[in-house]
């Protein structure tokens, strides 16, 4: 469980740039390849900005599916589990176009 | 969305303002990773982190490769667990600098354990450390240390499926080692469809299939590294 380490992170950022106003929406944007459980941080958050301008903030998690471009027809996907063949012309000359993004981008404040 | 929108009250008014971060979560992790980094090229120290799932081998890898390094390299180990320190004592039973960092249950190792636990070797007298991360596919992956090299070792009998199940961990490696080989013949692997996607994930990335038990591969991987760090740590 590293959502601790991450709440922490995300915590220290939101502080830093309310500049003493309070904070009632922190906006996330996760990239599915960025492993990290909304619910967990949630959790967390509730306990350690507690006594903080954030304490009553809402985390909204914006997720970005996985892609993936064909090199060989250059369809774009999204990945499955099991394979990341295209599924268009079943080339394996795929490459990662998306899916790591892993950021605070904004926050609303007071 | 919020920008301008008021929130009427009976007593007040709010007025809610998006201010924009764009800011990446573990930048604070990523800038003490950097310092670390310094630290180690201006001692001319080559940094490893090693990340497995438990029982891939980290420890079997390291100690085998310590070996295959001796007389060639001067090695340092820093080893992360939850708790217990029966790793650095292997370590230190073969003769090298170990500190062992416990992560009181946590799941990875930070920039900042790596800070504390680099100021505890004699970086003077080091050519290479080699960091072995907490077993765990999911969670070092974000967190960098600072270290040259991030190395994944993946295991025959823990299927060839890992890079698909676990990308992060496999996108963010410079080198990769399959190691028990030696059970290919046991274990249902298919080694094709392992390195397809690990080549997506990470195209190119030297690829050492190995065992610890039979020692098949060992030099290769050695020589390699040996290769890699004087590279990195002779002034050119």
């Amino acid at each position: 469980m590293h959502e601790l380490s991450v709440t922490q992170s995300i915590l220290d950022i939101v502080l830093q740039h309310a500049k003493g106003r309070k904070v009632q929406q922190v906006n996330l944007v996760i990239g599915q390849f960025s492993s990290i459980v909304d619910d967990s941080v949630q959790f967390y958050w509730d306990i350690i900005a507690k006594e903080t301008l954030a304490a009553e903030a809402k985390l909204h998690f914006e997720r970005i599916p996985g892609e993936m471009t064909c090199n060989s027809c250059g369809h774009v996907f999204h990945p499955g589990s099991e394979t990341f063949l295209c599924p268009s012309c079943e080339s394996n000359a795929v490459r990662v176009s998306g899916g790591q993004e892993f950021q605070v981008d904004s926050i609303d404040v007071e | 969305m919020c920008d301008g929108h008021n929130h009427s009250h009976p007593t007040h008014t709010h007025t809610t303002t998006r201010v924009p971060v764009a800011e990446q979560i573990l930048s604070a992790n990523d800038r003490i990773a950097q310092r670390n980094h310094s630290l180690l090229h201006q001692k001319k120290v080559y940094g490893i982190n090693i990340m497995a799932s438990p029982g891939a081998g980290k420890t079997s890898v390291l100690l085998k490769t310590l070996e295959a390094l001796k007389g060639r390299l001067r090695l340092g180990v820093i080893e992360g667990d939850p708790a217990g320190s029966i790793d650095t004592e292997r370590a230190l039973a073969a003769g090298m600098p170990a500190v062992q960092i416990n992560t009181g249950g946590e799941c990875h190792l930070d920039a900042v354990m790596m800070e504390d636990a680099l100021s505890q070797l004699p970086l003077d007298d080091l050519d290479l450390v080699v960091v072995e991360n907490v077993g765990n596919l999911i969670c070092p992956a974000n967190f960098r240390l600072g270290t040259h090299l991030n190395l994944v070792i993946a295991s025959i009998p823990e299927g060839d499926d890992k890079p698909y199940k676990y990308p992060g961990m496999y996108m963010g490696m410079q080198a990769l080692i399959i190691n028990k080989i030696d059970l290919l013949p046991y274990v249902p692997f298919d080694m094709e469809y392992f390195h397809q996607g690990v080549e997506v994930l990470n195209p190119g990335i030297a690829t050492f299939p190995l065992s610890c038990r039979t020692g098949e591969g060992l030099d290769a991987w050695a020589d390699w590294l040996v290769e890699q760090a004087r590279a990195e740590i002779i002034p050119r």
